[in-house]
């Protein structure tokens, strides 16, 4: 009896057990191989990311890990040249703009299909652009982000858009129409939100179904199952297991992938990645800490460092604190600061010091300019003059965030703030988490001075110094506090609208040397070269400024 | 016991009110929030003001309530808008708890199967080696940092012998078939075995490092327990009587010593989830401690508050399992 009344548990169990096996089936593909293919290399090549990616339409995305997944299955009509910030055809072959630069007509690749067996033609690219035009007011509010900030306005507000319309003219020309000639177009057309994609698939799962419900955002079916015609497709999303795993598109206009799949693991932890890589369950991973670069490399890794297309600066708010309303008085902070031994000490190998608003890898670039050389002694006598002596700062710096432009914020503060105390300013220092009160700090302008940076979105002299000064009525620097804020946002305008990629140039190159010989709304600090890490068996990864790597030409050695 | 229990589930529905309420109005009031986390340094005062609109986080905070508690009424606990944007928050809770669970399971069956002898022996043997050890032992489990544990325990099995993973839940590429979401069952019904093993040994390193703490409380309680029950006059008795030491051991000694260990393992439970945090964050172990502590950063609201009541309730209900336990054992709790 006793023994009886202890095996009823098990033989319960043992049955339900048994029950519940005859009702799950595996549903494995037979004869499912490893990596057993032959050769000398693997087929599957898999790279640790940070974080998951958001939605599976890079139209909806701003984010880097999204990008990162939808440029191996997707392409634009114009790509970007493998380790550079140019463009260069991709889906169009080439593309010609009218004299007054409001009317582009491209010239499409033939032959191009979707994943899904229809073909990539003029009606598509149409399609693509009526359709990213045509958004509700819930996308419009935010997952349109790229859209908003590049074209301005949607199809609701028609006028205000910098996008007028589509023609085909036949099967493989079309014409974009913009309302004004403007330095970014064509080159915003690289931007993985603007990738094509398939209107078979695009119709079928609703793509622009983008509804608020509650406090967030819902999602039509098909931002999880994308259509493109890239070297690669998405095979599955594993959120359980938080990989994402492509396939080879098999029937890719191109060169055909090198390795058949590739997959993301997704590992949030920046230790936990490297201890991935060294014990050989991941190929590579973004974004070491600097700090492990030299660690990474005595293991036999290459750690591959990308040209800096971004910019850390010191922003100032004359309204919150008048005594930076003086020219002199800002001059003087940049003097003051020490950046060659800040490049040097805290910021990774390949940063330079900012001499300004833009990194030399983007058009406009002025070469000519020199950097505000370190002089405590000169920062002091302007300070004199401007009767600021002894002035107090508040100045903040964010935790709980390494942004490439800025991997240790605190560090980066701690050198420049004893920079400035050498001259003689009582420095306040303020910290706020970078989800925790910074950000929302810095766009009410509640600080003297801040940390912060801008990573460039395509090569662009209006995507950074336009993004900063270009909108007079609110931006971060407060240029409408300041006399030269109007003119300064008039001529940013100007130099975008000129047609003449040289003519253009110039015009930007003399904006740049204005804005620190004459203005100086903010304090342009350093370039950091963001890197990327590889094991030693991985070839064919080409670094690239735009943190825009396309992974179809890699291979990994076994 | 009917009634003992229904009058225990009625309260803890108060208590989910009350909470609910507590943590609406607290993660709102943090600085930050899901419109700052959405836009990162991309944001302008004009796209914020107007995502923020949309979202309707500009409403007084009443109203905020009221629309979430009229939505939760007809089972609608918000989408998630940062640790996976549109997905249900109820939804990612109920897709993450399983890895959870497998991963606090193991981490109490390591913390009982070695805390509850070795607390029993050391007890038996008081002042020696074993003892002494154990002591040590436990210290350490309760003074070191979960994820510097995590960080040896890594280095040592993972890197250095190679013999068990680094992070993850399953190897990459096993094409494993899901069907619970518990890796390790999941294996087992479909035959697969290979997955489930492969499943079960990612489950090991971090289930050790989450079971130190716990650990080291059931073994110094039990220890204490053990000690204090042996020296009662019902023992001296039972060995005066002629019973057999191993009678005596269990009956009297294990069966008393352990009512104030099941209490404790009880209230561990709070330490696990609290621990998970740490511990899935290390492991890359996707489970609810990962999705809070990502939820956090991002300030994802609906999916911090589903995490936070589904916390909560688990705590009332291990409880109250614990305390029909403690019946089941003593049964002097029956009949009051």
């Amino acid at each position: 009896m006793k023994y009886t009344r202890k095996a009823t548990p098990v033989v319960l169990a043992a049955a339900v057990a048994l029950t519940l096996t005859a009702c799950a089936q595996s549903e494995r593909a037979s004869g499912q191989g490893g990596a057993s293919s032959g050769g000398d290399t693997k087929d599957t090549f898999t790279f640790g990311a940070a974080g998951a990616p958001e939605v599976f339409d890079p139209f909806y995305a701003t984010d880097g890990e999204t990008f990162r997944v939808t440029r191996q299955i997707m392409e634009g009509l114009v790509g970007i040249k493998a380790g550079t910030a140019e463009v260069e055809p991709e889906l169009a072959e080439k593309w010609e703009p009218s004299a007054d630069g409001k009317e582009w007509t491209f010239t499409l690749r033939k032959g191009v299909k979707f994943t899904d067996g229809t073909p990539f033609n003029a009606d598509a690219v149409c399609y693509n652009f009526e359709r990213m035009f045509d958004q509700n007011e819930a996308a419009a509010a935010g997952p349109a982000e790229y859209w908003s900030t590049t074209m301005g306005a949607f199809k609701s507000k028609a006028k205000d858009s910098l996008y007028q319309g589509c023609e085909a003219k036949d099967e493989s020309t079309v014409v974009l129409k913009v309302a004004r000639a403007t330095s970014k177009f064509p080159t915003m057309l690289s931007l993985d939100s603007f990738s094509m994609q398939s209107p078979k698939a695009m119709k079928e799962g609703d793509a622009n179904n983008v509804k608020t419900q509650g406090e967030g955002f819902a999602y039509p079916k098909y931002s999880f199952n994308p259509v493109a015609t890239g070297p690669y497709k998405l095979e599955k999303y594993d959120e359980a297991n938080k990989t994402v795993t492509l396939v080879r598109n098999d029937d890719y206009w191109g060169e055909k992938a090198k390795t058949k799949k590739i997959v993301f693991k997704i590992i949030p932890d920046e230790s936990t990645r490297r201890q991935e890589l060294k014990a050989g369950s991941i190929d590579a991973y973004d974004l070491p800490n600097p700090v492990d670069w030299n660690g990474l490399k005595s293991d036999g890794n290459k750690v591959m460092v990308r040209p800096a297309f971004n910019i850390l600066y010191m922003g100032l708010n004359p309204q919150k604190n008048p005594k930076l309303k003086d020219l002199k008085v800002r001059q003087a902070l940049l003097y003051a600061l020490n950046r060659d031994q800040l490049v040097k000490t805290q910021l990774p190998d390949g940063a330079t010091v900012a001499t300004q608003f833009m990194p030399e890898t983007v058009s406009g670039y002025n070469k000519e300019l020199k950097a505000y050389p370190y002089d405590p002694e000169k920062a002091k006598s302007l300070l004199k003059e401007a009767g600021a002596e002894g002035m107090s700062l508040t100045f903040a710096y964010p935790s709980e965030v390494s942004r490439p432009y800025m991997p240790n914020p605190q560090k980066i503060h701690d050198a420049l703030r004893s920079d400035l105390e050498k001259v003689g300013i009582k420095v306040n220092v303020v910290t706020k988490p970078w989800n925790g009160g910074y950000l929302d700090g810095v766009d009410n302008g509640q600080f003297d001075a801040w940390l912060l940076g801008w990573t460039g979105d395509y090569d662009s002299a209006d995507n950074f110094v336009g993004t900063f000064f270009g909108n007079y009525d609110v931006n971060d620097f407060h240029t409408k506090a300041t006399s030269y804020g109007k003119q300064l946002a008039d001529d940013l305008a100007k130099a975008d609208s000129i047609v003449d990629k040289g003519q253009r140039d110039a015009a930007y190159e003399k904006l740049n040397q204005q804005i620190m010989e004459e203005y100086l709304p903010g304090l342009p600090i350093s370039h950091s070269p963001p890197a990327l890490v590889v094991s030693p068996k991985v070839q064919g990864v080409v670094p690239s400024p735009l943190t825009a790597e396309e992974f179809s030409g890699v291979t990994v050695g076994k | 016991m009917l009634r003992f229990i229904v009058r225990r589930l009625l309260q803890m529905v108060g208590v989910v009110i009350v909470l609910s309420l507590l943590v609406f109005i607290w993660l709102r009031s943090l600085p930050g929030g899901t419109v700052s986390a959405m836009l990162g340094d991309r944001a302008t005062p004009e796209s914020t003001a107007r995502l923020t609109k949309q979202l309707g986080l500009d409403q007084p905070l009443w109203v905020q309530y009221g629309r979430f508690v009229k939505r939760v009424l007809s089972g609608d606990f918000g989408l998630s808008t940062g640790v996976l944007p549109g997905r249900d928050a109820l939804d990612l809770f109920l897709s993450r708890m399983p890895a959870t669970i497998e991963l606090s399971i193991l981490a109490l069956i390591i913390a009982v199967a070695a805390g509850i002898p070795l607390g029993y022996l050391a007890a038996r043997r008081r002042a020696s080696t074993l003892d002494n050890l154990s002591i040590v032992g436990s210290l350490v489990g309760v003074a070191v940092p979960v994820f510097f544990l995590a960080f040896v325990l890594k280095y040592i099995f993972a890197i250095q012998l190679g013999v068990l993973p680094v992070s993850g839940r399953q190897s990459t590429g096993l094409d494993a078939t899901r069907v619970t979401g518990f890796f390790v069952l999941d294996g087992i019904l479909t035959r697969e075995w290979d997955a489930s093993w492969d499943a079960f040994k990612h489950l090991i390193l971090p289930a050790l490092a989450l079971s130190s703490i716990p650990f080291a409380v059931i073994f110094r309680i039990t220890r204490a327990s053990v000690l204090e029950v042996m020296d009662e006059d019902y023992v001296r008795t039972a060995e005066s009587k002629g019973l057999a030491t191993s009678t005596i051991r269990s009956r009297h000694i294990l069966r008393n010593a352990l009512l104030p260990v099941i209490t404790t393992i009880g209230l561990q439970t709070g330490g696990l989830l609290v621990g998970a945090v740490l511990t899935e964050r290390v492991f890359s172990l996707g489970g609810v401690g990962d999705a809070l502590a990502t939820a956090f950063t991002l300030r994802d609201y609906a999916v911090l508050q589903v995490l936070i009541l589904a916390a909560a309730v688990t705590f009332v209900l291990v409880n109250l399992v614990v305390d029909i336990l403690y019946a089941v054992i003593d049964p002097r709790v029956r009949t009051r």
